[in-house]
Protein backbone atom coordinates (compact mmCIF):
# COMPACT_ATOMS: atom_id res chain seq x y z
CA UNK A 1 0.00 0.00 0.00
CA UNK A 2 1.42 3.20 -1.17
CA UNK A 3 1.47 5.87 2.14
CA UNK A 4 -1.49 7.79 0.25
CA UNK A 5 -3.61 5.59 0.65
CA UNK A 6 -3.77 5.80 4.34
CA UNK A 7 -6.36 7.89 5.83
CA UNK A 8 -5.59 8.80 9.17
CA UNK A 9 -8.24 11.23 11.52
CA UNK A 10 -6.11 14.47 10.36
CA UNK A 11 -6.74 13.81 6.76
CA UNK A 12 -10.50 13.63 7.55
CA UNK A 13 -10.18 17.45 9.19
CA UNK A 14 -10.56 19.89 7.21
CA UNK A 15 -10.04 23.55 7.90
CA UNK A 16 -12.97 24.53 5.28
CA UNK A 17 -15.75 23.19 7.67
CA UNK A 18 -16.32 26.49 9.93
CA UNK A 19 -17.59 26.77 13.52
CA UNK A 20 -17.25 23.11 14.91
CA UNK A 21 -15.94 22.43 17.97
CA UNK A 22 -15.29 20.02 20.23
CA UNK A 23 -16.33 20.67 24.44
CA UNK A 24 -16.63 19.34 27.72
CA UNK A 25 -18.05 21.43 31.03
CA UNK A 26 -14.96 23.38 31.17
CA UNK A 27 -13.52 24.39 27.92
CA UNK A 28 -14.49 24.36 24.27
CA UNK A 29 -11.57 23.49 21.48
CA UNK A 30 -11.98 24.24 17.56
CA UNK A 31 -12.35 21.20 15.81
CA UNK A 32 -12.41 23.27 12.55
CA UNK A 33 -8.43 24.55 13.48
CA UNK A 34 -7.73 21.33 15.55
CA UNK A 35 -5.11 20.27 13.41
CA UNK A 36 -2.66 23.13 14.83
CA UNK A 37 -3.43 22.23 18.23
CA UNK A 38 -1.22 19.58 20.51
CA UNK A 39 -1.23 17.91 24.18
CA UNK A 40 1.90 16.80 23.63
CA UNK A 41 3.93 19.83 24.20
CA UNK A 42 5.61 19.32 20.84
CA UNK A 43 6.63 15.60 21.41
CA UNK A 44 4.66 13.99 18.50
CA UNK A 45 7.97 12.96 17.16
CA UNK A 46 9.26 10.93 19.55
CA UNK A 47 6.43 8.67 19.44
CA UNK A 48 6.77 8.07 15.78
CA UNK A 49 6.45 4.30 15.57
CA UNK A 50 5.83 3.68 19.10
CA UNK A 51 3.31 1.67 20.94
CA UNK A 52 1.74 4.38 22.93
CA UNK A 53 -0.61 3.49 25.80
CA UNK A 54 -3.11 6.46 25.94
CA UNK A 55 -4.06 7.18 29.36
CA UNK A 56 -5.33 10.47 30.27
CA UNK A 57 -8.30 11.09 32.06
CA UNK A 58 -9.43 13.81 30.96
CA UNK A 59 -11.22 13.10 27.31
CA UNK A 60 -11.00 16.58 25.60
CA UNK A 61 -7.40 16.60 25.58
CA UNK A 62 -7.60 12.43 24.81
CA UNK A 63 -9.44 13.25 22.03
CA UNK A 64 -7.12 16.22 20.39
CA UNK A 65 -3.89 14.11 21.39
CA UNK A 66 -5.90 10.69 19.32
CA UNK A 67 -6.03 13.24 16.21
CA UNK A 68 -2.15 13.97 16.91
CA UNK A 69 -1.61 10.44 17.28
CA UNK A 70 -3.37 8.27 14.64
CA UNK A 71 -1.28 7.64 11.54
CA UNK A 72 1.91 8.58 13.55
CA UNK A 73 2.68 5.68 16.00
CA UNK A 74 2.52 2.46 15.31
CA UNK A 75 -0.49 1.05 17.41
CA UNK A 76 -2.20 3.17 20.70
CA UNK A 77 -4.37 1.81 23.39
CA UNK A 78 -6.89 3.33 24.46
CA UNK A 79 -7.31 3.47 27.98
CA UNK A 80 -11.06 4.26 29.58
CA UNK A 81 -10.67 6.37 32.80
CA UNK A 82 -12.16 3.64 35.37
CA UNK A 83 -9.58 1.43 34.19
CA UNK A 84 -7.79 -0.84 36.93
CA UNK A 85 -4.24 0.82 37.33
CA UNK A 86 -3.51 -2.50 38.84
CA UNK A 87 -4.18 -4.03 35.10
CA UNK A 88 -1.09 -1.69 33.49
CA UNK A 89 1.76 -3.77 33.68
CA UNK A 90 -0.15 -6.61 31.95
CA UNK A 91 -1.68 -4.72 29.10
CA UNK A 92 1.75 -3.10 28.50
CA UNK A 93 3.32 -6.60 28.06
CA UNK A 94 0.22 -8.13 26.19
CA UNK A 95 0.30 -4.90 23.85
CA UNK A 96 4.44 -4.25 23.46
CA UNK A 97 3.50 -0.89 24.61
CA UNK A 98 6.81 0.89 24.78
CA UNK A 99 5.53 4.75 24.99
CA UNK A 100 2.72 5.98 27.36
CA UNK A 101 0.93 9.10 27.50
CA UNK A 102 -0.26 10.30 30.79
CA UNK A 103 -1.28 13.40 32.61
CA UNK A 104 0.47 12.12 35.87
CA UNK A 105 3.58 11.82 35.16
CA UNK A 106 5.20 11.17 38.64
CA UNK A 107 3.33 7.62 38.51
CA UNK A 108 5.25 6.55 35.63
CA UNK A 109 8.60 8.25 36.24
CA UNK A 110 10.31 4.96 37.89
CA UNK A 111 8.22 1.92 36.31
CA UNK A 112 6.68 0.96 32.88
CA UNK A 113 7.89 2.53 29.30
CA UNK A 114 10.91 4.25 28.89
CA UNK A 115 9.02 7.28 26.81
CA UNK A 116 6.87 8.85 29.48
CA UNK A 117 5.04 12.33 27.09
CA UNK A 118 3.24 14.34 29.75
CA UNK A 119 -0.63 15.55 28.50
CA UNK A 120 -1.40 18.97 28.77
CA UNK A 121 -4.50 21.44 28.02
CA UNK A 122 -4.25 21.86 24.22
CA UNK A 123 -1.84 24.41 22.87
CA UNK A 124 -1.16 26.22 19.24
CA UNK A 125 1.53 23.43 17.97
CA UNK A 126 4.55 24.99 16.13
CA UNK A 127 3.82 22.77 13.04
CA UNK A 128 1.67 20.26 11.65
CA UNK A 129 2.41 16.49 11.19
CA UNK A 130 1.90 13.99 8.88
CA UNK A 131 0.28 10.68 8.13
CA UNK A 132 3.11 8.25 8.37
CA UNK A 133 1.17 4.55 8.69
CA UNK A 134 -2.16 3.16 9.25
CA UNK A 135 -1.60 3.27 13.18
CA UNK A 136 -3.32 0.00 14.97
CA UNK A 137 -6.39 1.18 17.18
CA UNK A 138 -6.26 -1.18 20.51
CA UNK A 139 -9.29 -1.23 22.70
CA UNK A 140 -10.49 -2.59 25.74
CA UNK A 141 -13.26 -4.86 26.48
CA UNK A 142 -15.79 -3.71 29.15
CA UNK A 143 -16.16 -7.28 31.10
CA UNK A 144 -16.84 -7.26 34.52
CA UNK A 145 -13.87 -8.71 36.39
CA UNK A 146 -10.20 -9.43 36.02
CA UNK A 147 -7.74 -7.75 33.27
CA UNK A 148 -9.98 -6.75 30.09
CA UNK A 149 -8.88 -8.04 26.87
CA UNK A 150 -7.05 -6.08 24.01
CA UNK A 151 -9.23 -5.85 20.77
CA UNK A 152 -7.62 -4.47 17.86
CA UNK A 153 -9.05 -2.44 14.96
CA UNK A 154 -7.99 -0.40 12.45
CA UNK A 155 -9.25 3.29 11.85
CA UNK A 156 -10.56 2.18 8.25
CA UNK A 157 -12.85 -0.66 10.25
CA UNK A 158 -13.90 1.80 12.88
CA UNK A 159 -15.12 4.08 10.68
CA UNK A 160 -16.90 1.54 8.13
CA UNK A 161 -20.26 2.62 9.12
CA UNK A 162 -19.57 6.19 8.92
CA UNK A 163 -17.90 6.00 5.54
CA UNK A 164 -21.46 3.94 4.59
CA UNK A 165 -23.40 6.91 5.79
CA UNK A 166 -21.63 9.14 4.12
CA UNK A 167 -20.87 12.87 5.39
CA UNK A 168 -23.64 14.29 7.10
CA UNK A 169 -25.68 16.44 4.37
CA UNK A 170 -27.43 20.03 5.40
CA UNK A 171 -26.82 21.56 8.94
CA UNK A 172 -24.14 20.27 10.50
CA UNK A 173 -24.88 17.81 13.29
CA UNK A 174 -24.05 18.26 17.23
CA UNK A 175 -23.13 15.00 18.45
CA UNK A 176 -23.33 13.83 22.17
CA UNK A 177 -23.17 10.86 23.83
CA UNK A 178 -23.25 9.43 27.38
CA UNK A 179 -20.31 7.06 26.86
CA UNK A 180 -16.64 7.58 27.43
CA UNK A 181 -14.93 8.20 24.12
CA UNK A 182 -12.71 5.36 24.98
CA UNK A 183 -15.31 3.09 25.20
CA UNK A 184 -16.45 1.39 21.78
CA UNK A 185 -19.82 3.32 21.48
CA UNK A 186 -18.13 6.65 22.40
CA UNK A 187 -15.17 6.29 20.07
CA UNK A 188 -18.36 5.40 17.15
CA UNK A 189 -19.71 9.01 18.09
CA UNK A 190 -16.27 10.74 18.36
CA UNK A 191 -15.38 9.75 14.70
CA UNK A 192 -18.48 10.52 13.28
CA UNK A 193 -18.15 13.78 14.77
CA UNK A 194 -14.68 14.08 13.25
CA UNK A 195 -15.45 12.23 9.96
CA UNK A 196 -19.14 12.99 9.22
CA UNK A 197 -18.59 16.68 10.32
CA UNK A 198 -19.94 18.96 12.86
CA UNK A 199 -19.25 19.39 16.37
CA UNK A 200 -19.38 17.31 19.80
CA UNK A 201 -20.00 17.78 23.77
CA UNK A 202 -18.31 15.51 25.86
CA UNK A 203 -19.76 14.41 29.05
CA UNK A 204 -18.03 15.37 32.50
CA UNK A 205 -17.36 12.76 35.62
CA UNK A 206 -19.57 13.15 38.25
CA UNK A 207 -21.69 16.20 36.69
CA UNK A 208 -25.07 15.76 37.86
CA UNK A 209 -27.11 14.30 34.83
CA UNK A 210 -29.66 18.06 34.86
CA UNK A 211 -26.34 19.96 34.25
CA UNK A 212 -25.31 17.62 31.62
CA UNK A 213 -28.81 17.89 29.66
CA UNK A 214 -28.63 22.16 30.44
CA UNK A 215 -24.95 21.33 28.47
CA UNK A 216 -26.64 19.38 25.62
CA UNK A 217 -29.37 21.95 25.63
CA UNK A 218 -27.43 24.90 24.86
CA UNK A 219 -25.10 23.52 22.48
CA UNK A 220 -27.79 22.52 19.85
CA UNK A 221 -27.03 18.45 20.18
CA UNK A 222 -29.35 16.94 17.55
CA UNK A 223 -27.76 13.16 17.59
CA UNK A 224 -26.99 11.67 20.82
CA UNK A 225 -26.22 7.81 22.01
CA UNK A 226 -26.27 5.91 25.36
CA UNK A 227 -27.24 2.55 26.63
CA UNK A 228 -30.90 1.73 27.82
CA UNK A 229 -29.97 2.08 31.38
CA UNK A 230 -28.27 5.93 30.62
CA UNK A 231 -31.54 7.07 28.60
CA UNK A 232 -33.58 5.20 31.77
CA UNK A 233 -31.75 7.55 34.28
CA UNK A 234 -32.27 10.73 32.02
CA UNK A 235 -35.73 9.63 31.68
CA UNK A 236 -35.93 9.29 35.68
CA UNK A 237 -33.87 12.50 36.43
CA UNK A 238 -37.05 14.80 34.98
CA UNK A 239 -34.83 17.19 33.41
CA UNK A 240 -35.26 15.79 29.48
CA UNK A 241 -37.56 18.55 29.38
CA UNK A 242 -36.81 21.35 27.03
CA UNK A 243 -34.11 19.11 25.11
CA UNK A 244 -34.83 18.16 21.64
CA UNK A 245 -32.66 15.76 19.70
CA UNK A 246 -33.32 14.86 16.28
CA UNK A 247 -31.87 11.09 16.70
CA UNK A 248 -31.69 9.05 20.00
CA UNK A 249 -29.50 5.97 19.34
CA UNK A 250 -29.33 3.07 22.30
CA UNK A 251 -26.71 0.64 22.17
CA UNK A 252 -24.43 -1.67 24.40
CA UNK A 253 -27.84 -3.19 26.41
CA UNK A 254 -31.21 -4.62 25.37
CA UNK A 255 -33.48 -2.06 24.35
CA UNK A 256 -36.70 -2.95 25.65
CA UNK A 257 -39.73 -1.98 23.97
CA UNK A 258 -40.70 0.35 27.26
CA UNK A 259 -37.45 2.11 27.28
CA UNK A 260 -37.92 2.69 23.28
CA UNK A 261 -41.61 3.80 23.92
CA UNK A 262 -40.65 5.92 26.95
CA UNK A 263 -38.19 8.24 24.64
CA UNK A 264 -40.50 8.41 22.17
CA UNK A 265 -43.01 9.89 24.32
CA UNK A 266 -39.72 12.09 26.27
CA UNK A 267 -38.60 13.31 22.43
CA UNK A 268 -41.68 13.09 20.30
CA UNK A 269 -39.74 14.72 17.58
CA UNK A 270 -37.02 12.29 17.78
CA UNK A 271 -36.48 9.51 15.20
CA UNK A 272 -35.64 6.50 18.25
CA UNK A 273 -33.50 3.93 17.16
CA UNK A 274 -31.12 0.79 18.36
CA UNK A 275 -28.11 -0.51 17.27
CA UNK A 276 -26.31 -3.46 17.68
CA UNK A 277 -22.14 -2.83 18.05
CA UNK A 278 -19.84 -4.56 20.58
CA UNK A 279 -16.09 -3.88 20.98
CA UNK A 280 -15.09 -7.08 18.95
CA UNK A 281 -17.94 -7.19 16.37
CA UNK A 282 -17.90 -3.48 15.68
CA UNK A 283 -21.37 -2.17 14.53
CA UNK A 284 -23.55 -4.72 13.26
CA UNK A 285 -26.57 -2.95 12.36
CA UNK A 286 -29.53 -0.64 13.73
CA UNK A 287 -33.10 -0.66 14.12
CA UNK A 288 -35.19 1.57 13.27
CA UNK A 289 -39.13 0.74 13.33
CA UNK A 290 -39.70 1.59 16.82
CA UNK A 291 -39.94 -1.99 17.82
CA UNK A 292 -37.04 -3.77 20.39
CA UNK A 293 -35.92 -7.11 18.80
CA UNK A 294 -34.81 -6.76 14.87
CA UNK A 295 -36.47 -8.15 11.95
CA UNK A 296 -35.78 -12.18 11.36
CA UNK A 297 -34.28 -11.27 7.69
CA UNK A 298 -31.24 -9.71 8.75
CA UNK A 299 -29.71 -13.21 9.66
CA UNK A 300 -28.83 -14.33 6.44
CA UNK A 301 -28.46 -12.40 4.07
CA UNK A 302 -25.50 -10.05 3.67
CA UNK A 303 -26.63 -6.45 4.09
CA UNK A 304 -24.23 -3.28 4.26
CA UNK A 305 -21.23 -5.78 4.28
CA UNK A 306 -22.62 -7.19 7.41
CA UNK A 307 -23.38 -11.11 7.57
CA UNK A 308 -24.93 -12.48 10.75
CA UNK A 309 -25.92 -16.09 11.74
CA UNK A 310 -27.54 -17.49 14.87
CA UNK A 311 -25.78 -20.65 16.49
CA UNK A 312 -26.07 -22.17 19.67
CA UNK A 313 -28.44 -18.96 20.35
CA UNK A 314 -25.85 -16.47 20.09
CA UNK A 315 -26.06 -14.17 17.51
CA UNK A 316 -22.57 -14.26 15.24
CA UNK A 317 -21.28 -11.66 12.93
CA UNK A 318 -18.78 -11.39 10.34
CA UNK A 319 -18.14 -7.84 8.62
CA UNK A 320 -15.03 -5.78 7.63
CA UNK A 321 -15.86 -3.67 11.08
CA UNK A 322 -15.24 -6.25 13.22
CA UNK A 323 -12.00 -6.37 15.01
CA UNK A 324 -8.92 -8.39 13.82
CA UNK A 325 -7.72 -10.13 16.74
CA UNK A 326 -7.10 -9.97 20.17
CA UNK A 327 -3.83 -9.07 21.23
CA UNK A 328 -1.44 -10.53 23.98
CA UNK A 329 0.14 -13.74 25.07
CA UNK A 330 -2.92 -16.05 26.02
CA UNK A 331 -5.11 -13.79 23.19
CA UNK A 332 -7.83 -16.03 22.13
CA UNK A 333 -8.97 -16.35 18.56
CA UNK A 334 -11.35 -13.51 18.05
CA UNK A 335 -13.21 -15.26 14.84
CA UNK A 336 -14.44 -19.15 14.18
CA UNK A 337 -12.82 -20.42 10.75
CA UNK A 338 -15.53 -18.01 9.33
CA UNK A 339 -14.44 -15.61 10.11
CA UNK A 340 -17.73 -14.95 12.66
CA UNK A 341 -17.14 -13.52 15.94
CA UNK A 342 -19.53 -14.62 18.71
CA UNK A 343 -21.09 -11.77 20.36
CA UNK A 344 -21.99 -13.64 23.72
CA UNK A 345 -25.97 -12.10 22.76
CA UNK A 346 -28.49 -14.79 23.25
CA UNK A 347 -31.22 -14.27 20.70
CA UNK A 348 -34.30 -16.15 20.28
CA UNK A 349 -37.09 -16.45 17.34
CA UNK A 350 -40.54 -15.75 17.88
CA UNK A 351 -42.35 -14.58 14.93
CA UNK A 352 -40.52 -13.08 12.39
CA UNK A 353 -38.24 -11.00 14.72
CA UNK A 354 -35.40 -11.61 16.76
CA UNK A 355 -35.44 -11.00 20.72
CA UNK A 356 -32.13 -10.32 22.64
CA UNK A 357 -32.68 -12.43 26.04
CA UNK A 358 -29.63 -11.98 27.64
CA UNK A 359 -25.64 -12.55 27.63
CA UNK A 360 -24.61 -15.68 27.58
CA UNK A 361 -22.54 -15.43 30.93
CA UNK A 362 -25.12 -13.86 32.60
CA UNK A 363 -27.14 -16.65 33.01
CA UNK A 364 -28.71 -16.96 36.70
CA UNK A 365 -28.80 -20.86 37.30
CA UNK A 366 -32.13 -21.81 39.31
CA UNK A 367 -32.27 -24.69 40.49
CA UNK A 368 -30.62 -26.50 37.27
CA UNK A 369 -32.73 -24.09 35.02
CA UNK A 370 -31.32 -21.30 33.23
CA UNK A 371 -32.89 -18.02 33.47
CA UNK A 372 -31.58 -14.79 31.60
CA UNK A 373 -31.93 -11.69 34.02
CA UNK A 374 -33.30 -9.61 30.88
CA UNK A 375 -35.91 -11.66 29.87
CA UNK A 376 -37.62 -11.45 33.70
CA UNK A 377 -36.75 -7.80 33.61
CA UNK A 378 -38.50 -6.88 29.71
CA UNK A 379 -41.62 -8.01 31.42
CA UNK A 380 -41.80 -6.14 34.73
CA UNK A 381 -40.10 -2.87 32.51
CA UNK A 382 -43.43 -2.73 30.42
CA UNK A 383 -45.58 -2.13 33.21
CA UNK A 384 -45.93 1.60 33.04
CA UNK A 385 -45.54 1.96 36.59
CA UNK A 386 -41.90 0.86 36.49
CA UNK A 387 -38.75 3.08 35.33
CA UNK A 388 -36.32 0.32 35.61
CA UNK A 389 -35.75 -3.28 37.14
CA UNK A 390 -33.09 -5.65 37.83
CA UNK A 391 -33.68 -9.26 38.36
CA UNK A 392 -30.52 -11.56 40.06
CA UNK A 393 -30.62 -14.28 41.76
CA UNK A 394 -30.95 -14.81 45.47
CA UNK A 395 -29.70 -18.02 47.49
CA UNK A 396 -32.26 -20.20 48.83
CA UNK A 397 -31.79 -23.39 51.39
CA UNK A 398 -34.81 -24.70 49.00
CA UNK A 399 -33.88 -24.67 45.73
CA UNK A 400 -30.14 -23.20 45.87
CA UNK A 401 -31.54 -19.89 44.20
CA UNK A 402 -34.46 -17.62 43.36
CA UNK A 403 -35.12 -14.98 41.36
CA UNK A 404 -35.52 -11.78 42.77
CA UNK A 405 -36.62 -8.57 41.08
CA UNK A 406 -35.35 -4.76 42.35
CA UNK A 407 -37.51 -2.42 40.71
CA UNK A 408 -37.45 1.41 40.83
CA UNK A 409 -40.87 3.17 40.32
CA UNK A 410 -41.63 5.66 37.84
CA UNK A 411 -41.92 9.17 38.99
CA UNK A 412 -45.12 10.32 39.55
CA UNK A 413 -45.96 6.58 41.36
CA UNK A 414 -47.19 6.51 44.87
CA UNK A 415 -45.30 4.28 47.37
CA UNK A 416 -48.47 3.95 48.71
CA UNK A 417 -49.56 2.13 45.74
CA UNK A 418 -46.78 -1.24 46.35
CA UNK A 419 -48.50 -3.57 47.31
CA UNK A 420 -50.90 -3.04 43.92
CA UNK A 421 -48.25 -2.85 41.85
CA UNK A 422 -46.71 -5.99 43.35
CA UNK A 423 -49.36 -8.14 42.81
CA UNK A 424 -49.88 -6.69 39.19
CA UNK A 425 -46.24 -7.33 38.26
CA UNK A 426 -46.04 -10.80 39.70
CA UNK A 427 -49.68 -11.39 38.04
CA UNK A 428 -48.28 -10.53 34.67
CA UNK A 429 -44.94 -12.70 35.36
CA UNK A 430 -46.87 -15.38 36.29
CA UNK A 431 -48.85 -15.27 32.77
CA UNK A 432 -45.82 -14.86 30.68
CA UNK A 433 -42.86 -16.46 32.37
CA UNK A 434 -41.99 -19.97 33.29
CA UNK A 435 -42.99 -21.01 37.07
CA UNK A 436 -38.88 -20.77 38.13
CA UNK A 437 -38.35 -17.31 36.24
CA UNK A 438 -41.38 -15.57 38.58
CA UNK A 439 -39.50 -13.41 41.09
CA UNK A 440 -40.29 -14.86 44.52
CA UNK A 441 -39.82 -11.46 46.11
CA UNK A 442 -39.99 -7.61 44.44
CA UNK A 443 -38.25 -5.35 46.25
CA UNK A 444 -38.95 -1.30 45.64
CA UNK A 445 -35.86 0.44 45.78
CA UNK A 446 -34.60 4.17 44.70
CA UNK A 447 -31.80 3.74 42.91
CA UNK A 448 -29.73 0.74 40.86
CA UNK A 449 -25.96 1.08 40.63
CA UNK A 450 -24.64 1.24 36.87
CA UNK A 451 -21.01 -0.13 35.38
CA UNK A 452 -18.27 2.60 34.36
CA UNK A 453 -19.50 1.47 30.79
CA UNK A 454 -23.04 2.54 31.71
CA UNK A 455 -24.55 -1.15 31.90
CA UNK A 456 -26.72 -2.33 34.78
CA UNK A 457 -24.56 -3.97 37.16
CA UNK A 458 -24.75 -7.62 37.60
CA UNK A 459 -23.27 -9.10 40.73
CA UNK A 460 -23.86 -12.25 40.71
CA UNK A 461 -23.63 -12.79 36.68
CA UNK B 1 -56.86 5.37 60.43
CA UNK B 2 -56.56 4.66 56.56
CA UNK B 3 -57.01 0.88 55.30
CA UNK B 4 -53.26 1.05 54.70
CA UNK B 5 -52.32 1.71 57.84
CA UNK B 6 -54.71 -0.27 59.59
CA UNK B 7 -53.06 -2.92 57.36
CA UNK B 8 -49.43 -1.87 58.25
CA UNK B 9 -50.19 -1.84 62.00
CA UNK B 10 -52.22 -5.04 62.32
CA UNK B 11 -49.43 -7.17 60.52
CA UNK B 12 -47.16 -5.94 62.98
CA UNK B 13 -48.60 -7.08 65.55
CA UNK B 14 -48.90 -10.87 64.19
CA UNK B 15 -47.25 -13.37 65.50
CA UNK B 16 -44.87 -15.25 63.72
CA UNK B 17 -47.22 -17.52 63.10
CA UNK B 18 -49.95 -15.74 61.51
CA UNK B 19 -47.50 -14.25 59.79
CA UNK B 20 -46.23 -17.29 57.80
CA UNK B 21 -49.84 -18.71 57.84
CA UNK B 22 -50.99 -15.30 56.21
CA UNK B 23 -47.67 -15.50 53.79
CA UNK B 24 -48.69 -19.12 53.23
CA UNK B 25 -52.51 -18.38 52.19
CA UNK B 26 -51.29 -15.53 49.99
CA UNK B 27 -48.54 -17.73 47.79
CA UNK B 28 -51.44 -20.41 47.52
CA UNK B 29 -53.39 -18.11 46.04
CA UNK B 30 -50.54 -16.85 43.63
CA UNK B 31 -49.58 -20.37 42.55
CA UNK B 32 -53.56 -21.59 42.21
CA UNK B 33 -53.32 -23.88 45.34
CA UNK B 34 -55.79 -24.94 46.98
CA UNK B 35 -54.87 -25.04 50.95
CA UNK B 36 -56.22 -27.84 53.25
CA UNK B 37 -56.88 -26.29 57.07
CA UNK B 38 -52.92 -25.47 58.24
CA UNK B 39 -53.17 -28.08 61.29
CA UNK B 40 -49.62 -28.31 63.13
CA UNK B 41 -49.66 -31.84 62.27
CA UNK B 42 -50.16 -31.21 58.46
CA UNK B 43 -47.29 -32.81 56.15
CA UNK B 44 -45.50 -29.62 54.52
CA UNK B 45 -46.39 -32.17 51.42
CA UNK B 46 -49.80 -32.27 51.83
CA UNK B 47 -49.85 -28.42 51.75
CA UNK B 48 -50.31 -28.49 47.99
CA UNK B 49 -46.76 -26.78 47.71
CA UNK B 50 -44.03 -27.74 46.07
CA UNK B 51 -40.32 -26.75 46.47
CA UNK B 52 -40.40 -23.73 44.57
CA UNK B 53 -43.50 -22.20 46.41
CA UNK B 54 -41.35 -23.13 49.73
CA UNK B 55 -38.54 -21.74 48.40
CA UNK B 56 -40.62 -18.26 47.79
CA UNK B 57 -42.20 -18.48 51.04
CA UNK B 58 -38.85 -18.51 53.00
CA UNK B 59 -37.31 -15.78 51.12
CA UNK B 60 -39.86 -13.53 51.82
CA UNK B 61 -40.51 -14.56 55.84
CA UNK B 62 -36.39 -13.35 55.77
CA UNK B 63 -37.64 -10.23 53.77
CA UNK B 64 -40.34 -10.08 56.75
CA UNK B 65 -38.95 -11.42 59.99
CA UNK B 66 -35.48 -10.95 58.69
CA UNK B 67 -34.52 -14.40 59.66
CA UNK B 68 -34.12 -17.65 57.50
CA UNK B 69 -33.58 -20.35 59.88
CA UNK B 70 -32.49 -23.18 57.07
CA UNK B 71 -29.78 -21.06 56.25
CA UNK B 72 -28.30 -19.85 59.98
CA UNK B 73 -27.87 -23.44 61.05
CA UNK B 74 -26.05 -25.81 59.16
CA UNK B 75 -27.28 -29.36 60.39
CA UNK B 76 -30.82 -27.96 60.45
CA UNK B 77 -32.97 -30.65 58.74
CA UNK B 78 -36.12 -29.53 56.91
CA UNK B 79 -38.68 -29.38 58.93
CA UNK B 80 -41.75 -32.37 57.68
CA UNK B 81 -45.37 -30.78 59.15
CA UNK B 82 -46.46 -27.47 59.53
CA UNK B 83 -46.04 -27.57 63.38
CA UNK B 84 -42.63 -28.36 62.89
CA UNK B 85 -41.90 -25.51 60.17
CA UNK B 86 -43.36 -22.90 62.26
CA UNK B 87 -41.53 -23.72 65.60
CA UNK B 88 -38.04 -23.19 63.34
CA UNK B 89 -38.95 -19.39 63.17
CA UNK B 90 -39.93 -19.44 66.43
CA UNK B 91 -37.29 -20.87 67.83
CA UNK B 92 -34.74 -18.93 66.07
CA UNK B 93 -33.42 -16.41 68.62
CA UNK B 94 -33.84 -12.45 67.69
Amino acid sequence: MSPREVFALRDYLSPDLKGRDISDARQVVSLTNILGDTCLGGRLGELSGRSVLLAVADQLISAVAMTEIDGVAERMLLCPPDLNTDHFQTLIEDADIDAVITDQPARWADSGPALVVTARAPERAEAGAKTERATEWLMLTSGTSGVPKIVSHTLEGLTGAIIADGPARGTLPVWATFYDIRRYGGLQIFLRAIIGGGSMVLTEPGEPIADYVTRLHARGVTRISGTPSHWRKLLMSGSASGFSPRYVRLSGEIADQAVLDGLSRAFPAASIGHAYASTEAGVGFAVNDGLEGFPATMVGESRDGVDMKVEDGSLRIRSVRTAHAYVGRHAPALTDSEGFVDTGDMVELRGDRYYFVGRRGGIINIGGLKVHPEEIEAVINRHAEVRMSRARSRRSPITGAVVVADVILADGCDSSRGEEIRNKILADCRASLASYKVPATIKFVSSLDMTAAGKLARYDA
Amino acid sequence: MSPDNFFQKAKESMSIRLRIISEMQRIAGEQQVTLPPLDDDLSLHETGFDSLGFAILVARLEDDLGIDPFTISEDASFPLTVGEFIRAYENVPA
